[in-house]
């Protein structure tokens, strides 16, 4: 039962460091109905960015800031040189837009900071903590912790503030929006940048545990399930669909694992995120899109 | 290789002959050219640059230093791969030629994927095909496979001479009986390649092992190690690869496993598996065929003439002697060391890749040898032959002290005599698959 | 001028079946075939065929499979590689398990295994639309992957779990050497292509359009759906299984699963999305641009730029290049390269006349 509680608590922590990423997704996806594929290389990227400023002797908020104000200006490139000519574009081209954004992304960050691996101190400690007799990690805790404020703020910034209210609107119907006077652009450039922010967040914290080098980007393979269960458009969604991937792929992997064969953990959360789709079509939380004919 | 052309008006005859890969040579020049399917990007570009800046710069080491091998200067060129088969297929069948007329010597992917890939070519093109510590393990037969040659240790090799390490530990190989330990895979074919031999082990000495697999990349592994803490084992044995190695070392001290009872192999020993998990990786223990360190003679001397002369490849001198660069330094002194043997017999001239298989499977470094190369203790003794492709099979161990690999054992020879019927079995079960008539190496000189 | 249609009449059904209707094509058509059947094998070299025409042509195929799936029945998939690798594998396992049975025979197993596999993953789709089909196929991605690796049969338990090509002989005749590797690949995707390009043309073809434009309206019209996206799936899944028997047996020789995995169906996909979405000839435009665009830039930088520009860098920039080309041509040509031939041949038409 111990060792239950153990996996399961483990597998809650590692699914919100799945939702940290997913998040992004999430606020692009809600704001401009793109599947912006090119999250995990935003996540790369500001990491690495991050990395080799810290590397390089500039002080760790200096850094921060000198990222954050890097993954703005690609918010605004990618809103100028890739968004606005798409405009009115099936969602599918969108997609694709963003794949090839993401080998543009890679490609400048692996020429800008070289292909090395880094190792990432944040400066917490990763001594297990043995709570009644389960091992906790802090650094997971930690991480859960950040997760947690980032949705605070997020919804904060979404229901309380002039940008979140008109970025609710966007989301819900573009033209109406346009309507009443919303720049558009605007509003994607700012969401863009709040994903980049999210991106950098989710790849410090990844970056803590990975190393900051190149398979950085392909967290994004995990949170794509995540996605799937929560539906795109919901945060709150993003977070419960975290649990629900990292407890039970983490599960599986130690009570499924020894009957069919090791390493179900690629896998099992697609599979998972598939069954709730045959109940649930948009996910948990997304909305059910009405067709007209 | 047309850097010569100037005139922009040339840009586009330049490019059809590069297409067509300048099939017809010019004068043959007096070099002896090795086609380089480097990686210097992409998921496992630190391990490329590394052993790639050391291959080069060893060779333009022997240039410098002695005009060549008997005054046969190396050349080379290099062709990205991105460690992506198809590239390197692709830049195999574009560099397999030559150079200017300079006879390619060998092939040295440093790619599992690659290396099958250009396996049966390499034979049709009578091309050496260099695999060094990892590759076909069966390729070790040389009857069977006369071009490929796992230089030093393959992957049965590595698993024998760690549960040997093991044994030494525990005061014996009598004493294995009973204790538990736990192999962490990659989950690819790399990964599961000595499941069936860590068994069969286990069952010769006694000692219980699981295998437990991490799904690539292995960015994730809390499951597994929560296993491993339920298992409680006496050892762990890392076979990794790439991000998974220090994703294990930081999810080992979350789970309160420790380092110092993890032991990585060969794809998990180098600076940029353990230096990314930072404190966690303090203690670690791996195997590696080439100590890092510069403090070997050959290494000074790569300095003095290369390095400090500007003409190293590194772009970053601080990785030179890290273990990637030293394999590569390593792989550069058993190149030149076979160009050497077969030059003795052939004729001071550049060679054929057939002549250089010849040169390949008469290497033979005794401590004399490799103190007179600078290499004593960086290169363990070796000696080829028709039916061994192997040589060595013996690796030393080295812990991570927190900033660098520090040496803690002499050689530890894998039990090579129990693995050899294995490998002949795997080796004529392939050249029935492909009808191919093992050679009889008791003709070969 | 010369490519003029004025004074062919179509006077019978059967001339408005052609696939080529004005002579001018048939005749470019035909010179084309005769020309990659016949001349090139005697012309090329050894590079040119293992390293960028058998690639090509298989890629081609490839494309071609995915392209009846997302750009004619409007399915997108991110699993193109996971069918190959039950291609090739089925194919692999049906040489080595029945004695002496025929290379072609084999193929054709390896595309029906892909086809039931494809079915499998196609059934979500029936409720699920869109980017949450995605996860169906990138399940189909990673389950694969896992199971060829997991369970030794597969490969027929070789210890590194890679397979290796047997030797390709049909009807006695041997086809190992790097042409006559090019010219079975070339048989193959030609024939495949044919009846690629008539399945479109056919009521399924109809259909799948109709259901790719809104599948509700589809079904409101009448359309069975569930038929339809189904055979979609299995007859897509059935050329790009064959298209992974091609790739293990005549262009690498030698395949381990992981030579199938995510990378290689995006490079699939930026097939078709160059190439041009419901298009045949798109696939063959993609594919070529796809496989030659890095050797090109490759074979520049070692010209010219060898010790200028660091290797590494070069790699970097291509991966700019090609991202940025792939931007590109969703913005300025969203029907891809097949739809820029299609307006250099209306402009032949009228040429010299400008309208």
């Amino acid at each position: 039962m111990e060792f239950f509680l153990e996996v399961l608590t483990g597998g809650l922590l590692a699914g919100l460091m799945y939702s940290l990423v997913a998040i992004g997704f999430v606020l692009i996806y809600k704001a401009s109905g793109v599947f912006n594929f090119a999250q995990g290389s935003m996540v790369l990227f500001s990491a690495l960015t991050f990395v080799s400023l810290l590397e390089r002797g500039v002080p760790f908020w200096v850094s921060f800031a000198v990222t954050l104000l890097t993954m703005i200006a690609l918010a605004w490139a990618i809103e100028r040189v890739v968004l606005r000519p798409l405009v009115n574009r099936p969602p599918i081209t969108l997609f694709m837009a963003t794949l090839g954004l993401s080998y543009i992304i890679e490609g400048v960050a692996q020429a800008m900071w070289g292909a090395q691996v880094h190792g990432l101190e944040l400066g917490i400690s990763d001594a297990p903590l043995e709570i009644g007799g389960m091992l906790l990690s802090q650094f997971d805790l930690f991480s859960a912790a950040t997760a947690g404020i980032l949705v605070l703020f997020l919804s904060l910034l979404f229901n309380k503030t002039r940008i979140g209210i008109s970025l609710r609107a966007v989301a819900d119907d573009q033209l109406a929006a346009l309507a009443v006077g919303i720049k558009l652009q605007r509003i994607w450039m700012i969401v863009w940048a709040v994903a980049g922010f999210v991106g950098l967040v989710a790849g410090l914290l990844w970056g803590a545990r990975l190393g900051v080098q190149f398979s950085l980007s392909l967290v994004v393979l995990k949170a794509l399930p995540v996605l799937i269960i929560g539906g795109f458009t919901s945060i709150g969604g993003a977070i419960v669909g975290g649990l629900i991937i990292g407890a039970s792929e983490k599960l599986a992997e130690v009570y499924l694992g020894p009957i069919i064969g090791g390493g179900i953990e690629n896998w099992f959360p697609y599979v998972l995120a598939l069954l709730f789709l045959l109940v649930r079509p948009a996910g948990i939380f997304g909305e059910r899109a009405i067709e007209r004919v | 290789m047309l850097s010569i052309i100037k005139k922009p008006s040339a840009l586009i005859g330049a490019l059809t002959l590069g297409l067509s890969l300048l099939s017809g040579t010019v004068q043959a020049a007096n070099e002896q050219y090795f086609p380089l399917q480097s990686y210097r990007v992409g998921p496992y570009a630190a391990g490329g640059t590394g052993f790639f800046g050391g291959f080069i710069d060893y060779l333009q080491y022997v240039n410098l230093k002695e005009g060549g091998v008997n005054g046969v200067k190396f050349t080379w060129s290099e062709c990205e791969t991105e460690y992506v088969v198809e590239k390197g297929v692709e830049c195999y069948e574009r560099l397999k030629k030559g150079l200017n007329g300079a006879p390619a010597a060998a092939t040295n992917p440093l790619s599992v994927g690659i290396a099958y890939a250009t396996l049966d070519r390499s034979a049709t093109d009578k091309l050496p095909l260099i695999t060094i510590n990892h590759g076909r393990t069966d390729s070790t037969d040389g009857s069977v496979f006369p071009y490929v040659f796992p230089l030093q240790l393959n992957p049965y090799s590595e698993v024998s001479a760690i549960i040997n390490y093991i044994g030494d530990k525990s005061g014996g190989l009598d004493k294995l009986k009973g204790k538990k330990i736990v192999t962490l895979f990659h989950g690819s074919p790399y990964g599961k390649e000595t499941n069936p031999i860590l068994e069969l082990l286990a069952k010769k000495y006694g000692f219980q092992v699981t295998l437990i697999e991490v799904p690539h990349p292995g960015n994730e592994q809390q499951s597994q190690w929560l296993n491993i803490r339920r298992i409680k084992p006496d050892w762990v044995i890392l076979r990794g690869w790439g991000v998974m190695n220090p994703v294990a070392l930081k999810t080992a001290q979350k789970t309160g496993f420790p380092a110092d009872h993890i032991i990585g192999n060969i794809w998990s020993n180098s600076e940029e598996d353990a230096a990314p998990a930072g404190a966690a990786a303090k203690g670690f223990i791996s195997i590696t065929t080439h100590p890092s360190g510069t403090n070997f003679p050959v290494l000074q001397d790569i300095d003095k003439t290369v390095l400090k002369a500007g003409k190293g490849n590194l772009q970053d001198s601080k990785r030179f002697g890290t273990v990637y660069y030293n394999l590569g330094v390593v792989n550069g002194i058993l190149n030149v060391e076979a160009v050497r043997v077969a030059q003795a017999k052939f004729g001071k001239r550049p060679l054929t890749g057939e002549e250089v298989r010849w040169g390949f499977e008469n290497i033979k470094l005794d401590d004399a040898r490799l103190k007179q190369l600078g290499a004593y203790g960086l290169v363990q003794p070796l000696k080829l032959s028709c039916s061994d492709h192997e040589g060595g099979g013996a690796v030393r161990f080295q812990q991570w002290d927190g900033k660098q690999w520090k040496v803690i054992s002499d050689w530890v020879q894998a039990d090579r005599k129990l693995l050899r019927p294995i490998i002949e079995e795997s080796s004529h079960k392939y050249a029935k698959e492909k009808g191919i008539t093992p050679r009889d190496c008791s003709k070969e000189s | 001028m010369i490519y003029r249609e004025s004074g062919q009449f179509i006077t019978s059904y059967q001339a408005d079946h052609r696939i080529f209707k004005l002579y001018q094509q048939r005749w470019a058509f035909y010179a084309l075939l005769g020309f990659a059947f016949v001349i090139v094998p005697f012309i090329g070299n050894d590079y040119w065929f293992s390293a960028i025409l058998i690639p090509f042509l298989v890629l081609s195929l490839a494309g071609l499979g995915l392209n009846l799936l997302t750009g004619y029945a409007g399915q997108i998939s991110l699993g193109s590689a996971a069918f190959m690798a039950v291609g090739a594998f089925a194919a692999y396992n049906f040489q080595v398990r029945i004695e002496g049975s025929p290379l072609l025979v084999g193929f054709v197993f390896g595309g029906v295994a892909a086809a039931i596999v494809g079915v499998i993953f196609g059934l979500p789709s029936l409720r699920i639309k869109g980017f949450y089909l995605l996860v169906s196929t990138l399940a189909a991605q990673f389950f694969v992957t896992w199971v060829l690796t997991q369970f030794g049969w597969f490969s027929n338990y070789n210890a590194s779990g890679v397979i290796s090509a047997p030797s390709l002989l049909i009807l006695g005749h041997d086809f190992s050497s790097p042409a006559g590797r090019y010219l079975l690949t070339l048989g193959v995707v030609t024939v495949l292509a044919f009846f690629a390009r008539n399945i479109v043309r056919s009521e399924l073809g109809r259909h799948w359009m109709a259901v790719r434009d809104m599948d509700t309206a589809a079904a409101v019209i009448g359309i069975p759906i569930l038929k339809t996206k189904l055979l979609a799936f299995a007859i897509s899944s059935f050329l790009l299984g064959i298209a992974g028997a091609l790739w293990a047996f005549t262009y690498l020789g030698t395949v381990e699963p992981h030579g199938f995995d995510l990378s290689r169906s995006f490079q699939i996909l930026f097939i078709i999305i160059i190439g041009g979405m419901g298009s045949i000839l798109g696939n063959f435009l993609g594919a070529a641009f796809i496989v030659l665009l890095p050797i090109l830039l490759s074979n520049l930088s070692a010209n010219f730029l060898a010790g200028v520009v660091d290797p590494g860098q070069l790699e970097n920039l291509q991966k700019i290049i090609f991202g940025a080309l792939i931007i590109f041509f969703l913005i300025k040509e969203p029907n891809g390269l097949a739809r820029l031939w299609q307006l250099f041949r209306e402009r032949a038409r009228i040429w010299p006349l400008r309208f």
